[in-house]
């Protein structure tokens, strides 16, 4: 280091001259561009721009686990202009009503694209029909200004099927755009389902291309140093649904039951099938819902937008009895063979008044199996007692009543259930409660608790695999889910709940009616009641959540049907159905890979 | 501790805070468009960032240039630390969504800085404390390798990211320390040779030219055997296979490379920023279009308006005038910190010095060149004018440091109470 004085000065004059030889090189350099060639670059800034063009890209190809799309594109048409001011915009539109038909709301949403983004062309349509499109070609050189581009366009072709997971796209709102990085105004983004679940992933990237205009916003050629970019497609998205299952389901529903279900593979948690009765045709929502028909859709009052399989929460009713011996097993409350002290005469007497069972008849003295198979409350409500209410609401919280399943879909509801003993009753009944009686009420799923379809899907996927938990998932991302197990039992006993499931679907059970030949069904009704009344007669939540085979459980299926008039046991004929669908086809194809 | 009497430069001060004033300006002005972008209010964290610029400065100054020097090694072990951080997946950001930005260092989600620029600051006090120690300049490569090696690291870990813009400024820097601390030109030149042979080498005639002046740099400097043979062998490798190489791959690789050195250059889209930017600039002529009234930035045609390109807003809206004056101010600002290099009263704080200075001269030089196509599109900041925190707080924390390196030093300037 040498820091001799003469040394510093010397070389502090070497990066003097070298800073001031920079500043006044760059200097120079502005003074060329802004006062020496100052006229071609206004006249450039004035008139002549580039303007972009924006080329969309397609979307990614939604497949079903069969490589059947169940989110496609097609090709559109989508008509624009390029401006100059917003009165010639308003000219131009006036003038194209004359050629073609425009509604008050195209025209006005025209107006608002323009004034939010001035760079790139206003969309007029973007959506429009050959017919307008040929219309338009023959006056061409009436519109100077006009760009006509092929748009992909979104489709799902199984339609009102596949409505309540696969969402739909339109074009972004001015909250999302200033949400989302990255977008632009009149982009398309997904706005439900799966498509806004995995926007990041189906968008393709953007392509532009490079157009000059002239003082009147005319393209008068491609400007030479630029070069477009493409758009890039998205990859396509793999998912588990089984979209003939999915529209087999569809089928069994036709248009006048209410309701929602939810298939799953218990061993990967892959959601084969997500069902909401009465269906939406999403392919009305792409690029923007008709008023008309978004109307119609409100005035339902079946609710069609609001998904009974995921957003829907009802109580759950005897499905639930399975949590409740699962929890009383867990702390050895009761053993399989056990009975209650009391056998059922068709009611039980607890804190001064008659809790009925369902059947008037009485069950007699049942052990634990039997009381499944039967469903008997009787049974139910004195387990219930013994385990008191702190150790049902800590095992129901256990086996995943109070969260979220955590399905890819960003619709779904958190189901409702006490988390804490006594805040959660204290603040729900602040004029005072008893512990006997929730429980009572509580030990057969009535009460403070309400699930949706989708998560009795996924409680019923661990009991069919001994306890072990996946998340349910519709995309295929990986071939299994990340499993949990939600509770411990000996083998013997695990055996004996899936016997007795089984047993609810052979004769004597609740669903006897629901067998089918040749296949090994397990499973449980559920009636609840809804408090709506029809004909002078209370409504129900009819349930029904099962696997099959029972041996070597390959389907979940959940079903409530909503506001119906019989019970459970119809549903589970139901739910038989859809699962010897799945079971007959995967048997079939399983031949074929082998031929 | 009571208050002590410190001298303040205030000349230092009124350059540091003329050029934040009319970057903030700038700042609010590009946000200002006729459609809603994410520089609408950026003017607002700027502030934010520019306040608590101003307090860590003073918290600075206050720390002797003994303390500073002795701080050198941790500060730097930390900055190579966090820059390995931003490396980690999870950690640093540029996944997903935002893989246009990158070297953010992300925890949970919330972006809490950029270290590569205080990345920038840890390596000239590095430097510094390194070639303060040696009692002579360096006389051959070997000497410099504790310099070298205290740049490579920094070097490679942000090439990794990877960020060419910044990488040219610890060259930048790294130069410009060496010539500070004596070293002979001849030798900085031999050093640089091997890319300038890499960048002439498309051109035969030229890059021969070169080779001849090479030639004579090595008999006339005599560095050793060894090194003149390692100069010379390099600069054949890069000047004729350089081109070689890139002659045979395919355009769209070229491209790939060039995105690989840069990622927020677009090469396919950067010709039309650089056109838009050069006629913002070229229509401001002399007085410009009027302060928040600029066409182009109005209607959103600059790219990066607020960050990269806000120097093209100057020209557009104040023209040849305001884009003299911030210039002059930079030129005041360099001057001065020349002026805390040579008066400093040792051997580190004098580094120090000139270190800060070259880092904001390759910046604006960099910066401002890219606007009228001068430099190559890298994405590298304006210091005081463009938005961005951890720059905004660098810069200050560097005017922190000067501030005491000349209170400190000789030659009283105004003398303040503090």
């Amino acid at each position: 280091m040498s820091f001799h004085p003469n040394d510093v000065i010397r070389r502090g004059r070497v990066a003097t001259v070298i800073v001031c030889g920079t500043l006044v090189f760059l200097l120079s350099a502005f003074f060329r561009t802004q006062i020496i060639r100052n006229d071609l670059y206004m006249l450039q800034s004035q008139g002549n721009r580039l303007r972009q063009v924006p080329l969309p890209a397609a979307r990614g190809v939604i497949f079903d686990r069969k490589g059947q799309p169940i989110a496609d594109n097609v090709i559109g048409y989508s008509v624009a202009l390029f401006p100059q001011s917003e009165d010639t915009l308003r000219a131009t539109l006036t003038r194209l009503r004359a050629t073609i038909e425009l509604t008050n709301k195209q025209f006005e949403s025209a107006i608002t694209r323009f004034r939010r983004d001035r760079s790139r062309p206003t969309v007029i349509i973007p959506d429009a029909s050959f017919d307008v499109i040929s219309v338009l070609e023959e006056h061409r050189l009436d519109f100077p200004t006009l760009i006509i581009q092929s748009a992909p366009k979104r489709i799902y072709p199984a339609g009102k099927a596949v409505g309540a997971f696969v969402g739909y796209t339109a074009e972004i709102s001015d909250n999302e755009l200033s949400n989302f990085e990255g977008y632009k105004p009149g982009q398309q983004i997904g706005k439900q389902g799966l498509e806004k679940q995995y926007e990041s992933v189906l968008r393709g990237k953007e392509g532009i291309q490079y157009v000059e205009v002239d003082a009147k916003n005319r393209p008068v050629g491609r400007s030479t140093p630029i070069n477009d970019l493409k758009p890039e497609a998205a990859p396509p998205l793999q998912t588990n649904i089984d979209l003939d299952l999915q529209t087999y389901i569809h089928s069994l529903f036709g248009d006048s039951i209410t309701g929602g279900v939810v298939a799953m593979d218990p061993k990967t948690g892959g959601v084969l099938a997500l069902y909401s009765a009465p269906a939406v045709d999403y392919n009305r929502w792409v690029g923007g819902v008709s008023n008309a028909y978004y109307d119609s859709l409100k005035a339902d009052p079946r609710q069609p937008m609001y998904n009974k399989a995921v957003q829907g929460t009802y109580p759950p009713g005897s499905t639930w009895k399975v949590a409740t011996a699962i929890v009383g097993l867990e702390n050895n409350v009761v053993n399989f063979k056990d009975h209650m002290p009391e056998a059922c005469r068709g009611f039980y007497y607890y804190g001064n008044r008659p809790w009925k069972c369902w059947e008037k008849r009485g069950h007699g003295s049942l052990d634990l199996g039997n009381a499944i198979e039967k469903s008997c409350d009787v049974f139910f409500y004195q387990l219930g007692l013994k385990l008191q209410l702190t150790r049902l609401v800590a095992g129901g919280v256990g086996l995943g009543f109070l969260g979220k399943t955590g399905i890819d879909l960003p619709e779904e509801r958190k189901p409702s259930f006490p988390d804490k003993v006594p805040e959660y009753f204290n603040a729900k009944f602040p004029r005072g409660w008893t512990q006997g009686s929730i429980a009572v009420n509580m030990s057969i799923g009535q009460g403070e608790n309400a699930q949706t379809v989708l998560n009795m899907a996924r409680f019923y996927s661990a009991v069919a695999m001994d306890g072990l938990s996946r998340r349910p998932q519709i995309a295929r991302i990986a071939d299994t889910t990340q499993a949990t197990r939600l509770y411990t039992l000996p083998p013997d006993q695990l055996k004996m709940i899936r016997d007795a499931l089984a047993g609810v679907v052979s004769t004597g059970g609740t669903a006897a009616g629901a067998q089918i030949q040749g296949l090994q069904l397990a499973g449980k009704t559920g009636t609840a009641q809804s408090g709506n009344f029809k004909d002078g007669k209370e409504l129900n939540h009819a349930w029904f959540v099962g696997f099959a085979p029972a041996n070597d459980p390959k389907i979940v299926v959940a079903i409530v049907l909503d506001n119906v008039s019989f019970h459970g046991s119809v549903t589970a004929r139901m739910a038989t159905a859809i699962m010897a669908r799945y079971l007959h086809s995967v048997v079939v194809s399983k031949v074929e890979t082998e031929g | 501790m009571g208050l002590r009497r410190v001298n303040v430069d205030v000349p230092l001060m009124i350059a540091a805070v003329a050029l934040s004033a009319f970057g903030l300006a700038m700042v609010f002005s590009a946000g200002q468009t006729e459609v809603r972008t994410a520089a609408t209010n950026a003017y607002r964290a700027q502030t934010v960032w520019l306040i608590a610029g101003v307090i860590l400065a003073y918290a600075v100054s206050r720390a002797s240039v003994r303390l500073i020097e002795w701080m050198a090694v941790p500060i730097y072990a930390f900055s190579i630390l966090l820059l390995v951080l931003v490396l980690i997946p999870g950690l640093g950001s540029g996944a997903g969504t935002a893989s246009s930005v990158h070297g953010w260092l992300t925890i949970g989600g919330k972006r809490l800085g950029q270290p590569s620029e205080f990345a920038k600051l840890a390596v000239v006090l590095m430097l510094a404390r390194v070639l303060a120690q040696n009692r002579s300049p360096a006389k051959s490569m070997v000497e410099l390798w504790k310099p070298i090696l205290v740049v490579a690291v920094p070097f490679l870990l942000i090439f990794k990211q990877p960020d060419l813009g910044t990488d040219i400024v610890f060259v930048g820097i790294f130069f410009a320390m060496l010539f500070w601390s004596g070293v002979h030109w001849q030798l900085l030149v031999l050093l640089a040779s091997p890319v300038v042979s890499l960048i002439l080498g498309f051109d035969p005639k030229v890059w021969g030219a070169w080779f001849v002046v090479l030639i004579a740099l090595v008999v006339w400097y005599k560095p050793f055997f060894s090194e003149g043979v390692f100069i010379v062998g390099a600069n054949v490798v890069t000047g004729i296979l350089g081109p070689l190489i890139w002659d045979h791959v395919k355009p769209y690789q070229q491209n790939r490379l060039l995105v690989f050195l840069d990622p927020s250059v677009d090469p396919r889209g950067s010709g039309y920023h650089v056109i838009q930017s050069q006629v913002a600039i070229g229509s401001g002529g002399w007085l410009g279009r009027g302060y928040l009234e600029g066409p182009q930035k109005r209607l959103a045609f600059l790219p990066e308006q607020y960050t990269d390109f806000i120097f093209a807003v100057v020209g557009e809206e104040l023209g040849f005038i305001g884009v003299a004056l911030a210039l002059m101010l930079f030129l005041f600002l360099f001057l001065r910190v020349i002026r805390v290099a040579e008066r400093a009263n040792d051997s580190f704080g004098s580094l120090v010095a000139f270190g800060l200075l070259a880092s904001w001269f390759t910046h604006v030089l960099e910066n401002v060149g890219m606007t009228l196509n001068l430099m190559p599109i890298t994405g590298i900041p304006l210091p005081f004018f463009s938005y961005g925190g951890s720059f905004m707080l660098s810069c200050w924390i560097a005017i922190g440091v000067l501030i005491r390196v000349s209170g400190e030093g000789r030659g009283k300037t105004g003398q303040l109470l503090v």
